[in-house]
């Protein structure tokens, strides 16, 4: 059992990254067969920080006649870019890998700054893994003969990307760099409320001298991105974001030859049995839900505690929540950033409100908001059982559910009982055990003494509502290859 | 605030089943939580990457100053070099008096009596390591006797070695025994009990000897002796400051912490106070509970100190040589 830490003398002056690391334009085009251009009928919106509220830049908005422009151009590219010799298209993955990591503290600045997050996590964790993901794929480049899919896989041709807002810039990463290894070319479209690193990475293709057309980018809403993946000439199609709109675009590519990867939500279950290393379940804990603020689809958002170990185990965990520093995002210090945008944290309060409704017992880390921005502070549910909303839906924020087991069977049924099977986590220092569990949990991606662990080499995916397909490792290249 | 700590007896007194025999005991130490070291070694990092800045920099570099048991253990030392030492520890940067004073010296105990009367009245303490330091191969009564010559040459502190041997061995009862009867011995010096976790080797020991070492009335648990490959480290100082959160919210009894060997840069040892900031919290910032065993670290912090102060780095000579 754990008391709460004592308020201390030493409080941490403020210590923010610069800001003027990154120079944002006023305005941003779509990038088109190489050129920035602004959409056909003109539309703009305009993109916001999340942490202040303040309007970053205003960005072209892409209608049915700028996919058809972007898939054309990707189509032009596409023949000259597959019969590139493999080693030819890694010397470009390379050199965006290179250029990546060279101005990674302009992009970790600007991506803090469009989504909300803190910079320690973009700083070290975003954009080391985009820089590792091209420079894994561009390895892959000149290898394909050897990754078990025949002996000269074949590209798909025009892929169409949609990717969501919570790792703007890695999920780009995921999508793009196996598409290009692969011989293929791709139309992308990043979410509407953080467009600015993919525009970015438009430049970063520029500088690496990535030829014309080979990666297009239609920044817009829902719309932009259905008439994409609803586009003739495109040919794979790959989704990450809600169960929702996935569920949607299968509809709509459903009797087409376009292959679909989708990568949906979650619900991932944290298992906690009582000989778990108690101090570093705690850590997996905090990691596994309020890392980038529970907007992680593979998040834990379920804690599983063992009966006998649960009043300690809560116990520390709220101690530790209790030194979680909220704020200012570019703060180097700042653990929890800002939600991503009003209509999330909507979404969260409303949730959570029905947690608290149906009698789950709620429990907030003391810590002030601030007054501008979109802001949820560290919460968890105790009490909760299989039938609460809480325990079931998605809440896509910094908010825990925490469930009981008795036994091994009850922890394996509670965790498999979820629409979703994306990520779990089990903790015991019982290596029979996290095997004996793992074999039988029905989840994508499953970490022991650990968790929100992620490395290119591994594939990653989900079972049920989250989706079908796996991106990353030898596995990712199947997406992409006409297999 | 450097508060006296509570009646040690009530709380250990919980523990007299545990220690009934070395099998007992055995069950109560593997019965502690595991240790996961990738989990542990990260989050130690993860804490080094807080950015202490301005002000909050100008704190930790003067509580770190104030918590240095200034140290010298060497075959060669004399009572010139210790009075040197004493007088450094009392005023750190004769440039500036505001420079706040070192925790302790740290001697051998044939230098107590040197160092006592270099520190004279200025409330600085004289911590002397004990038991046939730093291997504590030796006899029951010849480390006793080690302990009392040091104590009854005015010692404040006494730094005593556990006996790895008898506890990489499984005879907990041995160095739970021995512990007790140096505390003892000790009587009115708080007693800081080193593991040398170098030699204890895996996390799991270490956390073992951190609660054998409370239970048995430490009132200060110290990583190393300085005299061996691996002393303190990041992950090995937090998994103790862990180990004496829970023992006092289980018992009401607080225990300090003092990592020693390794530590040189004020970089590190601001980390070190993020550490303890973060894991057992404010009642452990302040040089009753927490101590750098270190020699060299102070010329750092108070070349950090001037920087600051000045806007300049001064360079060596602007520093006493020990």
């Amino acid at each position: 059992m754990n008391t709460p830490l004592s308020s201390s003398a030493f409080e941490y002056a403020p210590a923010p990254e610069s800001r003027s690391l990154v120079d944002i334009a006023p305005s941003y085009g779509l990038f088109i067969d190489g050129e920035f251009t602004e959409a056909a009928d003109g539309k703009v919106f305009k993109t916001v920080s999340p942490s202040s509220e303040e309007v970053l830049s205003e960005v072209s908005r892409a209608g049915a006649a700028d996919v058809d422009r972007a898939v054309a151009a990707a189509r032009r590219a596409f023949a000259s870019w597959s019969a590139l010799p493999g080693a030819e298209r890694a010397k470009y993955l390379f050199r965006i890998a290179r250029i990546i990591q060279e101005r990674s503290r302009e992009l970790a600045v600007l991506e803090s700054l469009d989504n909300g997050k803190p910079i320690k996590e973009t700083r070290d964790t975003d954009l080391p893994l985009v820089a590792a993901h091209f420079f894994y794929y561009a390895g892959w480049a000149d290898k394909l003969e050897h990754a078990g899919f025949g002996a000269a896989p074949r590209p798909l041709g025009v892929a169409g990307q949609v990717i969501p807002w919570n790792f703007p810039l890695l999920m780009l990463a995921w999508k793009i760099a196996p598409a290009l290894a692969t011989g293929n070319t791709v139309v992308l479209k990043p979410a509407e409320t953080t467009p600015l690193s993919a525009l970015f990475f438009a430049d970063i293709c520029r500088q690496a001298g990535l030829p014309r057309g080979v990666v297009n980018i239609l920044t817009g809403y829902g719309d932009t991105g259905g008439a994409l993946v609803a586009h003739e000439d495109v040919n794979k199609v790959a989704f990450t974001g809600s169960t929702a709109v996935g569920k949607q675009i299968a509809r709509t590519v459903a009797g087409t030859d376009k292959k679909l990867t989708l990568e949906l939500g979650g619900k991932g279950a944290n298992i906690v049995f009582d000989d778990a290393p108690l101090d570093q379940a705690v850590e997996g804990i905090v990691t596994g839900i309020f890392f980038n603020q529970g907007q992680v689809c593979c998040a834990g958002s379920r804690l599983l505690v063992q009966e006998s170990v649960e009043e300690e185990l809560l116990d520390a965990l709220k101690s530790r929540l209790s030194t979680l520093r909220l704020g200012d995002p570019l703060d180097k210090n700042t653990d929890i950033g800002a939600i991503n945008s009003a209509e999330q944290l909507a979404r969260i309060t409303s949730l959570a409100d029905r947690g608290e409704a149906e009698g789950a017992e709620r429990w907030t880390a003391d810590c002030p908001l601030p007054s501008a921005g979109y802001w949820f502070a560290p919460t968890l549910f105790t009490k909760v059982t299989q039938a609460h909303t809480v325990a079931r839906d998605e809440i896509f924020g910094p908010v825990l559910s925490v469930l009981t087991f008795r036994t091994p069977e009850e922890a394996v049924a509670k965790a498999n009982n979820s629409a979703y099977g994306l990520s779990a986590g089990i903790w015991t220092e019982k290596g029979s055990r996290i095997l004996a569990v793992a074999e039988r949990l029905r989840a994508g991606v499953i970490w022991a003494n650990t968790f929100n662990k992620f490395d290119p080499t591994s594939p990653f995916g989900g079972y049920k509502e989250s989706g079908y397909g796996r991106e990353g490792g030898r596995h990712g290249l199947e997406a992409y290859l006409d297999v | 605030m450097a508060t006296t700590p509570p009646s040690t007896a009530a709380g250990r007194a919980a523990f007299a089943d545990a220690t009934a025999s070395d099998a007992t005991l055995r069950r109560f130490l593997h019965g502690l939580p595991g240790v996961d070291a990738v989990g542990l070694e990260a989050r130690a990092a993860a804490l080094g990457t807080r950015s202490i800045k301005t002000t909050a920099k100008a704190y930790a570099l003067d509580l770190a100053i104030s918590m240095i048991d200034l140290t010298t253990l060497e075959g060669a030392d004399t009572a010139g070099k210790v009075r040197a030492l004493g007088t450094k520890a009392v005023h750190p940067d004769p440039t500036d008096p505001e420079t706040p004073k070192v925790a302790a010296v740290c001697v051998y105990p044939d230098m107590v009596a040197t160092a006592k009367q270099a520190v004279g009245g200025s409330g600085v303490k004289v911590a002397s390591v004990a038991t046939a330091f730093p291997a504590g191969r030796a006899a029951l009564e010849v480390k006793l006797a080690d302990v009392r010559d040091a104590v009854a040459a005015g010692a404040d502190e006494i730094d005593m070695v556990i006996d790895r041997g008898a506890f990489l061995s499984g005879r907990y009862l041995k160095v739970y025994e021995e512990i007790a009867a140096v505390k003892q011995a000790s009587g009115a010096a708080r007693l800081k009990v080193i593991f040398e976790t170098g030699e204890l080797s895996t996390y799991d020991n270490i956390r073992r000897a951190s609660w054998l070492g409370m239970i048995a009335g430490a009132d200060f648990i110290k990583t190393s002796t300085g005299k061996v490959a691996v002393n303190a480290t990041p992950a090995n100082t937090l998994l103790m400051l862990q180990a004496v959160r829970d023992f006092r919210t289980q018992t009401g009894v607080q225990v300090g912490v003092k990592p020693a060997g390794g530590i040189r840069t004020a970089k590190d040892a601001v980390k070190f106070l993020v550490l303890v900031n973060e894991t057992a919290g404010g009642d452990w910032l302040d040089n009753h509970w927490f101590r750098f065993g270190a020699s060299s670290l102070l010329n750092d912090l108070l070349m950090q100190r001037q920087k600051l102060s000045t806007g300049r780095y001064s360079g060596p000579d602007y520093v006493t040589v020990d």
